[in-house]
């Protein structure tokens, strides 16, 4: 298992290595750039050419990139221009990862705790009536834009009924105490549990809007892969034996059912970092998603770099989680 | 005890959070809990901005959303006037220059200070002065930006620089020296960029150590913690929750801020920063949607209209279409625009059609000028005169934009466009992202005509067509093209350099004159007054042309 996880660890290596000359390249490809973007209507060649040279634009493309390899081999991956100017981009990421981890989990803890029990029970009762709304539900959740999802939730549940906030993460009135940056632990590690619950309220719209996705995902996955299994030999088997309902569902269907259902679990994860990137800037959520956003408009070039390659990273993290949670559901992988 | 396997996990993060929760603690104050003002007024603004402070220096910002929040803070030796471009006294009481414009003597303001008790003072003014002139090779090129701009260089570049030096005749007078007479000044100093700061907390912040880092710029700390004399002093930054905290300064100069706290809610999204309004989560926010006014003013909000300090304009340029050479192509393109029709169908309440390329408030506006009214039959007319019936033209607009002078670029340009081509000319359609090209190619020429503008910075002629037509090898007009370009650069320096008042705006409005009737480099097309939009229970800011309004006398009733 250790040779495992160091050689994914090691080809994790690779990928942003690659990854970190081709996004390096795709930005300096893009028209325009940080220049404009910095200086708008007062561009004129003098002020362009003053600010590309402070900044090293005007350097070939080699000497810029061997510069930036330099400088990220000691962790430092240059200002932002665009995002938090000055903020040192790796700064930036670390700064907002935590926002974005603690949106995902509720999303994904939501999409979960909603997804399988219904994908479940729709399977049990096919072709009822509980199954044939559950399936167009689920196909409204994908159809649905995030973004009209997020306007709607807004209007109903934060501007017409005050039930909710609109957007942040918590009221600033607070004033709380940051420990972690995840606004709801620190409010429990410092007893503000005020402070707690307003970081809880400020994640249930976001983290509806940006459910809707791996929630239908992985309630059509759980529900079909349900199905397959309840025509299992063995799932007739153990009936014939005469174990209880419940050990059949547990140990049988369910735990046989849920392989599919973790690898799905796995990539929507990923998929949630993309879904941030808009539900993020509509619920002007500070997190990762919403600088990725900012950073591409405003051409900030080092911090978009950052966001891309830790992406890559967390991706392949995520991989490596669910395979790991493979051999702990299925013991036939431990023993390849 | 035998932990089982079971247990080994849920111990170990037990163990964990105790450890966090023990090395976490609150550090509220005891006041610190959304506490509630007194009386019918609530103790906190919170207002809605459109991006984040890029740093509380403001010498080394170029941005709004910095200056609107360094403006609470910090001031200048000359102020503006409340809801005019006119400057007023502030850190100076008053100010004189001497027969040749080269020398400015500023009398100081009495009993004013620094929040950390330094005083301000003719020492503390050529500190300010000396350190502003004074930058390294990466702050120069960069982030100062609007000392690059309005002072021509820094103090490497020696006599070619605008500023010469400062000198304290007394305590409470400092004599600026510049290099020319200049319409700039004394108005450019009303620049956020140049307001006053601490002489000490710049010394001990290292306040002038910009670095290159990277693909950007690294600030030094005193960035972080700026000092000034403003009403109101930085509590916080919440980068986190995107908030900027400021707080009364108690010991103010002048008539303290009326609501205790001002707080700045960063939200990028503008259709949540409305709906942030409409819940009542923020008492306003800045540069509503044109097309969202009405419906705030349905919901019972207040819509502050700016008066207008912008131009958009069409940019033309003879040296990528020889046919723009001859004027009356030009004039035949102005003439073709149904601007009355753009301006009540495409431009927010309260817009105007330019006749000139700069907006009535500025000095040297010549009122006597007529717009070019819209006549199809006289441009199709100066077309064949020119010969230049069917030509082609290469128009461009932008994506991905919207500025104050232009909400929406592509709905003002499919406007001119059917109007163009309403009297036979061929439109080359071009558009691009406005970060992602299309500025780039405007520098460097690519296109006959584009759309453009341009929001003033501060109450001087030059800062409009100067800027846009004096640099005759660096403007985008590509002046040097044509026959009146070297005259019209030269003329607009001397204007600039008339010291006495009344000659400089007499000088101007006929150059204005000369720019309209005779070289016509581009074509004027509107000016269109940008908005804030605040909550009913909001009163007393006051909507500033120049975008400087301050909050000191605002309040919020509950």
């Amino acid at each position: 298992m250790l040779r495992f996880i160091l050689r994914r660890l090691l080809q994790m290596m690779g990928v942003v290595i690659v990854l970190s000359l081709l996004v390096f390249l795709w930005l300096r490809s893009l028209p325009g750039g940080t220049v404009s973007a910095i200086l708008g209507e007062k561009a004129t060649p003098a002020r362009r050419a003053a600010l590309e040279k402070a900044l090293g634009l005007d350097e070939p493309l080699y000497v810029q990139y061997w510069e930036f390899v330099k400088r990220a081999v000691k962790g430092q991956f240059g200002s932002s221009t665009g995002v938090l100017p000055g903020v040192d981009a790796f700064q930036i990421f670390l700064q907002r990862f935590p926002a974005t981890v603690e949106l995902s989990i509720f999303a994904l803890v939501l999409a979960v705790a909603l997804g399988i029990p219904l994908g479940y029970m729709a399977a049990r009762r096919r072709a009822s009536w509980f199954d044939n709304l559950s399936v167009v539900g689920s196909l409204i959740g994908v159809a649905v834009p995030v973004f009209f999802l997020a306007f709607l939730l807004k209007y109903v549940f934060a501007v017409n009924l005050h039930w909710l906030p609109v957007s942040g993460r918590q009221d600033p009135g607070l004033d709380a105490t940051r420990v972690t940056g995840f606004f709801v632990l620190d409010g429990l590690l410092t007893r503000e549990f005020d402070a707690a619950w307003d970081a809880i309220k400020h994640l249930i719209l976001p983290g509806l809007a940006l459910a809707t996705i791996p929630f239908a995902v992985i309630f059509r996955i759980t529900r079909a892969a349900v199905l397959e299994v309840m025509d299992e030999d063995y799932v007739r088997t153990a009936e014939s034996k005469g174990l209880t309902a419940r050990v059949i569902r547990g140990r049988h269907i369910l735990r046989n059912a849920l392989l599919p259902v973790v690898t799905t679990i796995g990539l929507q994860t990923g998929g949630l970092l993309v879904g941030a990137v808009l539900t993020e800037r509509v619920f002007s959520f500070g997190g990762l998603g919403e600088a990725t956003a900012l950073s591409f408009e405003r051409k900030d070039y080092a911090v978009l770099q950052v966001l891309l390659l830790m992406f890559a990273v967390t991706f392949v993290i995520i991989n490596l989680l669910v395979d790991i949670a493979y051999a702990v559901i299925d013991p036939r992988i431990r023993t390849r | 005890m035998k932990l089982t396997r079971k247990a080994a996990p849920v111990a170990l993060a037990t163990t964990l959070a105790l450890t966090l929760a023990a090395c976490a603690q609150s550090d509220r104050t005891s006041d610190g809990n959304a506490s509630s003002g007194g009386g019918d007024v609530k103790d906190t603004i919170t207002f809605g901005a459109a991006g984040a402070p890029e740093l509380f220096d403001p010498f080394y910002a170029t941005d709004g959303e910095t200056f609107r929040v360094t403006r609470q803070m910090m001031e200048g030796l000359v102020g503006i006037k409340p809801g005019t471009a006119d400057i007023e006294p502030e850190l100076a009481t008053k100010w004189e220059a001497s027969a040749d414009g080269k020398e400015w003597t500023f009398s100081l303001r009495e009993g004013v200070k620094f929040w950390d008790g330094e005083a301000f003072n003719a020492a503390a003014v050529c500190y300010n002065m000396e350190r502003m002139s004074d930058q390294n090779e990466v702050a120069a090129g960069g982030p100062a930006g609007y000392w690059a701009d309005v002072m021509g260089g820094f103090k490497k570049d020696g006599a070619d620089a605008l500023y010469q030096g400062c000198t304290a005749k007394d305590d409470m007078t400092a004599v600026i020296k510049i290099s020319r007479a200049t319409s700039k000044f004394p108005t450019a100093l009303s620049l956020d960029s140049f307001s006053m700061q601490s002489p000490k907390a710049l010394k001990a912040g290292d306040a002038n150590n910009v670095t290159k880092q990277g693909d950007g710029f690294g600030y030094p700390a005193y960035s972080k913690n700026p000092v000034g004399t403003g009403p109101y002093k930085l509590d916080k930054y919440d980068e986190a929750n995107k908030t900027v905290t400021l707080v009364r300064n108690d010991a103010y100069w002048g008539e303290k801020a009326k609501t205790a706290k001002l707080v700045f809610k960063i939200i990028p999204d503008e259709s949540t920063r409305r709906q942030e309004l409409e819940a009542g989560s923020i008492d306003g926010y800045d540069l509503p949607n044109p097309a969202d006014w009405k419906g705030l003013k349905d919901s019972g909000n207040n819509v502050l209209v700016r008066p207008a300090f912008n131009i958009l304009y069409m940019g033309l340029n003879p040296a990528k279409n020889p046919k723009l050479k001859d004027l009356k192509v030009r004039q035949a393109l102005y003439y073709a625009l149904n601007r009355e029709q753009l301006v009540k169908t495409q431009l927010p309440e309260g817009a105007q059609v330019a006749t000139q390329f700069m907006p009535d408030t500025v000095a040297g506006y010549n009122k006597d000028l007529k717009p070019y009214a819209y006549d199809k039959a006289k441009a199709q007319s100066l077309l064949k005169e020119a010969g230049a019936e069917g030509m082609t033209l290469t128009f461009a607009y932008p994506s991905e934009v919207s500025r104050p002078y232009m909400p929406d670029p592509q709905k003002i340009y499919e406007a001119l466009r059917g109007d163009l081509e309403a009297v036979g000319i061929k439109v080359n359609v071009v558009t691009k992202p406005w970060n992602g090209g299309y500025l780039d190619t405007v520098d460097n020429g690519g296109y006959d005509a584009w759309l453009l503008g341009w929001t003033g910075d501060y109450n001087s002629p030059d800062n409009f067509i100067g800027t846009f037509f004096g640099g005759l090898k660096t403007n985008d007009f590509h002046t040097s093209a044509t026959s009146y370009g070297a005259k019209l650069s030269a003329d607009l320096a001397a204007a600039d350099a008339i010291v006495d008042e009344g000659q400089r705006a007499a000088a101007y409005e006929k150059l204005n004159q000369e720019i309209m009737e005779q070289d016509l480099p581009g074509l004027a097309i509107s000016h269109s007054p940008p908005a804030l939009v605040v909550s009913a229970k909001l009163k007393g800011l006051v909507a500033s042309p120049l975008t400087a309004e301050t909050f000191s006398s605002v309040t919020v009733s509950k």
